[in-house]
C-alpha cells in the first residue's frame, strides 16, 4: 500500500523559488498499476523521485506500507531503494564496467534476494538469453530498457517505479517492452507507478491520474 | 581562423582544471629540464673558464712527466735558447677552511691567447693607478672573482692569511678571473706557496715563432710539451658522470611531466570530438581544423614554457650551492655558487616545452586529421578495445625489455647504461595497465557480492583513464626505489670501507719535504706513537688518465685491514719487491686491468696483484712499496703520514703535534673527523639527488591528482544508477576512494620490483661505466615501506577533493543523469 498526502516540494531557481507539487495525494493498493500523466514540466519526475526516495519532500508525508519515506535520512533511504523499490528510468540506468548479466543480477544480488530460476525466468522472457555476456553499450536501447526492468523485477520489489521508459524508444518496441513488464508485474505481484505521456501506454494501465497545477487530478 | 580557434578555447573556460592540468604539466617538465641543464652549463662555464684562464687548448706547457715542481733556471735557459715561454707557478692554499687555487704567472709574457692577458685583466691590474706595477712588485696585489671572495669571506680592506700563516697580496676584485682562483705575479706566488725559485709549467706562445733549438739542447731540465686540453679535460671527464647523472634525472622528470600534458590533451580531445565534428560538417577542413588545434597547443606550450623556464631558474638557484660543494669536494672542481645564464638556455627550455607538448599531442592531432566529420558506432565494447590496448602495450614492453637485455649483453658505455635504464623505465610503464588488469581481474573473480564485483569490474574500466597518471606514479616510485638503493647501498659501503680503511688514528698530509723528515724524526720518539704509516707519492698519467701513485710501508694494519676486490694469495709479501702493485678498482676498470696483468709506467713494469675499492675518488691510483715508488720517481714528494696510537693519546698527541710544527686544520685530521669530512662530501651529492627525487615524487602526485579531477567530472553516470539502486552517496565516495588507493597501492607494489631493477642496473651497468667501481647490491625494505605509504598517501590526497565532492553532491546532479534533458 503507496499512500502519499499532501505533498509539497519547491525547488529554488536563479528566478527564484519554482513550486513544482503544492499538496499531492494518491493512494495505490497493493499489487495495483496506475499510470501518472501531465505536461511536460508538471512535476511527474519530481514526484517520483520522492516516491523513491531518490530526493527529499518539503512537507507531506508519503507511506510505503508502515514506512514514512519522507522521514527518512539519507541512509535509511537507500536501504529502501535498496530492498524494497525499483526504478528504471528513461536512460542511464545500468552499470556500464557490468556485463549485461551481472546488471540483471545486480539489484537481486544487493538486496539478497537473489534467486537463480527467476532470473533465468526473467532473462529469457525478457529475450536476453544471447546478450548475457555482452555490456550494455552494446545493446539496442530497446534491449537497454528491458535489462533495467529486469534488474529491477528482479529483486522482487513492493513498489516499481518507472519514468517514461519507452520515452526514447519507438512505438512498437516500446509497446512490446510495456506489455512484457506489466505480465512480469503480474507475476510478481508488486504495485506499479509509471510516469508516461503516451495515452496508448496508460491505457495499457489499470488506473490513470493526471498531475495538474502540483496536484493529482 | 581566429573564429575557429575561439571556438576551440571555450572548451577551456567550461573546463579550467584541464587546462590548469596542461599547463601544470608543460611547467614542470620544463622546470626541471632546464633546472638540471642550468645547473650542468654552470659547472661546465666554470670548468671552461679555469681551462681558458691560461689559453685553453691552443697554449701547450713544457711540465715534468709527473707534474712536480722544478727550478726557475730552466725559463732562464728557454729564453736564451730563444723558446718563447711564460712561468706558471700553480697551487693551493687553505683560507678559512677552504682551499683556493693558487696562479702565479708572469703578465709581461704571458700569451695573448690567455684569458688573463686580455685587456679586461689590464684595466682591473692598473686601476690602482700604478699599473703593472703593483701586480708584478712587492707587496703585490692578487686577482680573485667577486663571488669567491664573498664565499670565502674575505674583504679587500683586511689582508687575507692561510691557514700556514702568510699573508696574502691584496686582493682586487677582477672579473675575469675564475671562482676559486687567486691570481698573483708568479713571484709572489713563489713566496706565497713557499716554493722559492719554483715553477710547475713553462706556457709556450702559440703566437710566437718557435724557436730552432731543440727542448732537450734547450735546457738540462726534462720538460716535455702537454696540452692544456689534457688537463681540463680531465675535469670534464672526471665530471661527466656527475653532469649525466643530473641530466638522466633531468630527463626522466620531463617525461613524468609530458605523462600529464598526454592526459590532459588526450581528454581535452576526446571531449571535444562532438565540437570538432560540428565544424568539420560546417565546412572546416581537416587540415585548418589540425592547424587550429596545432596553433592553441603551441600557444599553450609557449606559456607553460615561460613559467617553467622561470621556475626551473629558481629550482637550479636553490641546488647550486649543493652541487658546487659536491662538485669541489668530489673533484677539486671550482664551481660559481650563483647562477649566471645565457639567452640559450631560456630558448632552449622555451624549446623542449614546444618539443614537449607536440610529442605529447601527436596522438590527438593526428586523431583529428584523419577523423572522419561522422561518428561511427562503437566496433568494440570498453572490454575489447581495452584489452586491445593493452595487448599493443605487453607487446611494446617486452620488445623493450628484450631491448634492454640485448644492449646488457652486447652494448658498452656509458650512455648504453643510461639506454637500458630508460628501456627498463618505458617498458616498465607500459607493463604496468596490463599487470594492474591481471590484478584487477584476479579479483574480479574472487568478488563475492554484488558491490566488490562492480568494484573490480569498474576499477577496470577506469584503468584506461588512470593509467597514465599511474604510469607517472610508477615512473617516479621505481626511480625513487632505485636511487634509493643505491644511495643507500653507496652509502653503506662506504661507511664500512672507510671504517676498514682508515686503520691510523691521526693522519698528516700536505707537508713538504723538510717537514715530513722533521715530524717523522720527531714522532719516531715519541713513546705515544705505537705505530708510523708514511706515504710517498707522485702524479702521473696511464694512457692519457690521472694516476696518483701511493707508496706505503709494509705493515700488518694494512694486511690485515685493508679490502680488497680481487687479489693474489701472496700479495702483500709480492709487493715487497718492485716488480707488482695494488691498484684501485675504478683503474682497473678503466685500463681493463686484471690481475696479474702488467702495465709499463715509463720504464717500471709492475705486476697486479691485488684489486682495492677506492670509492668516491674520481682519480685511478696505484699503491706500491714506499722503496719502489721511491726508486722510479725520485722526485716523489711525501705523502702525509698516518700515525696509531691508543685513543687515549689522540687528543695529547694532536695537542703536542700542534704545539710543536704548528699543524693547521688542514694539515692533520683524526680519524673520526676524515670520516665526517669525507661522509660530508657524500652527503652533499646525495641531497641534490634527494630534492631531485621528491620533486618526481610531486609531479607524479600532481599528475594523480589532475587526473582524478578531471576523471571526477565523467564518473556520474557510471555512480548514478548504483545510487538510485541503493548505495548512499557516503558508500560510494568511500568506493572510489578505496579504489584510488587500491591501483595506488598495487602500482607500488609493482614499483618495488621496478626499482630494483634499476637499482641493479644503475649500480651494475651505470655506476661501474661511470665512476668505475661496483657496489655489493644491498635492498633497504624500510624504503619500500615507506615509499609505498607515500604512494598510498599521495592517492589519498589526490582523491579527497572529488571523494568529498561525491559524498555531499546534490541528489539532482545525479537525477539530472537520468532526464532526458540532460
Ligand atoms: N533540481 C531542480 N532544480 C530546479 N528546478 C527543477 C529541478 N528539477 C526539476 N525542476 C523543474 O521543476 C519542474 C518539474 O520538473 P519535472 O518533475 O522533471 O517535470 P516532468 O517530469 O513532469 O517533465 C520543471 O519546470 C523543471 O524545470
Ligand atoms: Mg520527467
Amino acid at each position: 500500500m503507496l499512500i502519499v498526502e499532501d505533498l509539497h516540494k519547491t525547488y529554488s531557481t536563479p528566478q527564484g523559488p519554482l513550486p513544482v507539487l503544492r499538496g499531492a495525494n494518491l493512494t495505490l493498493g497493493d499489487g495495483e498499476t496506475l499510470a501518472m500523466m501531465g505536461d511536460s514540466g508538471s512535476g511527474k519526475s519530481t514526484l517520483l523521485h520522492l516516491v523513491a526516495g531518490l530526493d527529499a519532500a518539503d512537507a507531506g508525508t508519503i507511506r510505503l506500507g508502515e514506512t514514512d519515506i519522507a522521514a527518512l535520512d539519507d541512509a535509511a533511504r537507500a536501504l529502501l531503494r535498496r530492498n524494497r523499490i525499483g526504478v528504471v528510468f528513461q536512460q542511464f540506468n545500468l552499470i556500464a564496467s557490468l556485463t549485461v548479466q551481472a546488471n540483471l543480477a545486480f539489484q537481486a544480488k544487493l538486496a539478497g534476494r537473489y534467486d537463480e530460476s527467476w532470473q533465468s525466468e526473467l532473462t529469457e522472457r525478457l529475450g536476453l538469453s544471447d546478450v548475457g555476456a555482452r555490456y550494455p553499450e552494446q545493446l539496442s536501447g530497446g534491449q537497454q530498457q528491458r535489462v533495467a526492468i529486469g534488474r529491477a523485477l528482479a529483486a522482487r520489489p513492493e513498489l516499481l517505479l518507472t519514468d517514461e521508459p519507452t520515452g526514447n524508444l519507438d512505438v512498437e518496441t516500446g509497446e512490446a517492452v510495456m506489455q512484457l513488464t506489466l505480465d512480469l508485474v503480474a507475476r510478481t505481484g508488486c504495485t506499479l507507478l509509471m510516469v508516461t505521456h503516451s495515452a496508448s501506454i496508460a491505457g495499457m494501465l489499470a488506473r490513470q491520474v493526471r498531475l495538474d497545477r502540483g496536484r493529482l487530478v | 581562423m581566429i573564429h575557429i580557434l575561439k571556438t576551440l578555447l571555450s572548451h577551456w573556460r567550461r573546463h579550467p582544471m584541464q587546462l590548469v592540468a596542461l599547463l601544470v604539466g608543460l611547467t614542470i617538465a620544463t622546470a626541471l629540464w632546464s633546472g638540471v641543464q642550468a645547473l650542468n652549463a654552470q659547472a661546465r662555464d666554470s670548468y671552461n673558464k679555469a681551462a681558458q684562464l691560461l689559453g685553453g687548448d691552443r697554449v701547450e706547457s713544457l711540465t715534468l712527466v709527473n707534474g712536480a715542481l722544478f727550478s726557475d733556471k730552466a725559463f732562464a735557459e728557454l729564453r736564451r735558447a730563444g723558446w718563447i715561454v711564460s712561468p706558471v707557478l700553480e697551487g693551493q692554499v687553505r683560507v678559512n677552511g677552504k682551499s683556493l687555487r693558487v696562479i702565479g704567472i708572469d703578465p709581461l709574457s704571458l700569451p695573448r691567447a690567455a684569458a688573463l692577458a686580455t685587456p679586461a685583466t689590464g684595466t682591473e691590474i692598473s686601476e690602482d693607478g700604478k699599473g703593472f706595477q703593483s701586480f708584478l712588485t712587492r707587496p703585490w696585489q692578487s686577482l680573485i672573482a667577486l663571488s669567491t671572495m664573498e664565499q670565502f669571506g674575505l674583504g679587500t680592506d683586511a689582508p687575507a692569511i692561510t691557514e700556514t700563516g702568510i699573508t696574502l697580496p691584496a686582493l682586487t676584485a677582477a672579473e675575469n678571473v675564475t671562482p676559486g682562483i687567486l691570481v698573483m705575479d708568479v713571484g709572489a706566488a713563489q713566496s706565497v706557496l713557499e716554493a722559492v725559485g719554483k715553477l710547475s709549467r713553462l706556457l709556450i706562445d702559440p703566437d710566437a715563432k718557435t724557436s730552432t733549438t731543440p727542448l732537450e739542447d734547450a735546457t738540462s731540465i726534462p720538460l716535455q710539451r702537454t696540452s692544456e686540453s689534457e688537463v681540463s679535460g680531465d675535469l670534464n671527464r672526471l665530471t661527466d658522470s656527475f653532469h649525466l647523472n643530473l641530466t638522466a634525472f633531468g630527463m626522466l622528470a620531463f617525461l613524468v611531466g609530458l605523462f600529464i600534458v598526454y592526459s590532459a590533451i588526450t581528454l581535452a580531445f576526446e571531449q571535444r570530438l562532438p565540437m570538432l565534428r560540428t565544424l568539420r560538417a560546417c565546412g572546416v577542413s581537416a587540415l585548418t581544423l589540425t592547424i587550429a588545434l596545432l596553433l592553441e597547443l603551441l600557444t599553450l606550450a609557449l606559456i607553460g614554457g615561460i613559467t617553467g623556464v622561470a621556475l626551473g631558474y629558481l629550482i637550479a638557484v636553490a641546488l647550486m650551492p649543493d652541487v658546487a660543494t659536491s662538485l669541489g669536494g668530489l673533484y677539486g672542481a671550482q664551481v660559481s655558487g650563483s647562477l649566471a645564464l645565457s639567452p640559450s638556455w631560456w630558448s632552449a627550455g622555451l624549446g623542449m616545452s614546444m618539443i614537449g607538448a607536440l610529442a605529447a599531442s601527436s596522438y590527438s592531432l593526428a586523431k583529428a586529421y584523419w577523423m572522419p566529420p561522422l561518428a561511427t558506432a562503437q566496433r568494440f565494447a570498453w572490454r575489447e578495445a581495452q584489452e586491445r590496448r593493452l595487448n599493443w602495450q605487453s607487446g611494446i614492453a617486452l620488445a623493450l625489455l628484450g631491448l634492454a637485455i640485448i644492449l646488457y649483453l652486447f652494448g658498452n658505455g656509458l650512455v648504453v647504461g643510461f639506454a637500458i635504464l630508460a628501456a627498463l623505465l618505458v617498458a616498465g610503464a607500459l607493463a604496468l595497465p596490463p599487470l594492474l588488469s591481471l590484478i584487477l581481474r584476479v579479483g574480479e573473480s574472487h568478488a563475492g557480492g554484488p558491490v566488490s564485483q562492480w568494484f573490480w569490474a569498474d576499477s577496470r574500466m577506469q584503468l584506461s583513464g588512470l593509467s597514465v597518471a599511474l604510469m607517472a606514479m610508477l615512473l617516479a616510485l621505481a626511480a625513487n626505489i632505485g636511487v634509493g638503493t643505491m644511495v643507500d647501498g653507496f652509502r653503506k659501503t662506504f661507511n664500512d670501507w672507510l671504517d676498514q680503511r682508515l686503520v691510523a688514528e691521526i693522519y698528516l698530509d700536505s707537508l713538504d719535504e723538510t717537514r715530513f723528515d722533521a715530524v717523522m724524526s720527531w714522532l719516531d720518539l715519541r713513546e705515544d706513537v705505537t705505530v708510523l704509516l708514511p706515504k710517498n707519492r707522485v702524479d702521473v698519467r696511464i694512457e692519457g688518465w690521472p694516476v696518483r701513485v701511493l707508496g706505503f710501508v709494509d705493515h700488518e694494519s694494512y694486511r690485515d685491514y685493508w679490502p680488497m676486490k680481487a687479489a693474489n694469495p701472496d700479495l702483500w709479501d709480492a709487493v715487497l719487491s718492485d716488480e707488482a702493485i695494488l691498484v684501485s678498482e675504478q683503474l682497473a676498470q678503466r685500463l681493463t686491468l686484471r690481475l696479474d696483468d702488467t702495465i709499463s709506467i715509463g720504464e717500471w713494469q709492475p705486476r697486479i696483484v691485488g684489486i682495492y675499492p677506492d670509492y668516491g675518488n674520481p682519480k685511478g691510483q696505484i699503491s706500491a712499496n714506499i722503496d719502489t715508488v721511491a726508486h722510479y720517481f725520485p722526485d716523489a714528494g711525501p705523502g702525509g703520514i698516518g700515525v696509531r696510537t691508543d685513543d687515549d693519546n689522540i687528543e695529547s698527541l694532536m695537542e703536542a703535534l700542534r704545539t710543536q710544527f704548528n699543524f693547521t686544520g688542514s694539515e692533520m685530521i683524526d680519524q673520526a673527523s676524515l670520516k665526517a669530512f669525507s661522509k660530508g662530501i657524500f652527503e652533499k651529492t646525495f641531497a641534490v639527488t634527494a630534492a631531485l627525487n621528491v620533486l618526481t615524487m610531486l609531479v607524479a602526485g600532481i599528475a594523480m591528482f589532475m587526473s582524478l579531477l578531471t576523471l571526477s567530472e565523467m564518473r556520474l553516470p557510471q555512480l548514478a544508477p548504483l545510487w538510485a539502486g541503493g548505495l548512499t552517496r557516503r558508500k560510494l565516495a568511500m568506493l572510489e576512494l578505496g579504489k584510488t588507493i587500491a591501483l595506488a597501492l598495487f602500482t607500488a607494489m609493482l614499483a618495488v620490483p621496478l626499482g630494483l631493477l634499476v637499482a641493479w642496473c644503475l649500480i651494475a651497468v651505470v655506476n661501474v661505466q661511470a665512476f668505475g667501481w661496483r657496489l655489493p647490491f644491498h635492498v633497504f625494505p624500510y624504503q619500500w615501506i615507506w615509499l609505498v605509504a607515500l604512494a598510498i598517501l599521495t592517492a589519498f590526497v589526490a582523491s579527497l577533493m572529488p571523494t568529498l565532492r561525491l559524498r555531499t553532491i546534490a541528489p539532482m546532479r545525479l537525477l539530472r543523469v537520468f532526464a532526458n534533458e540532460r
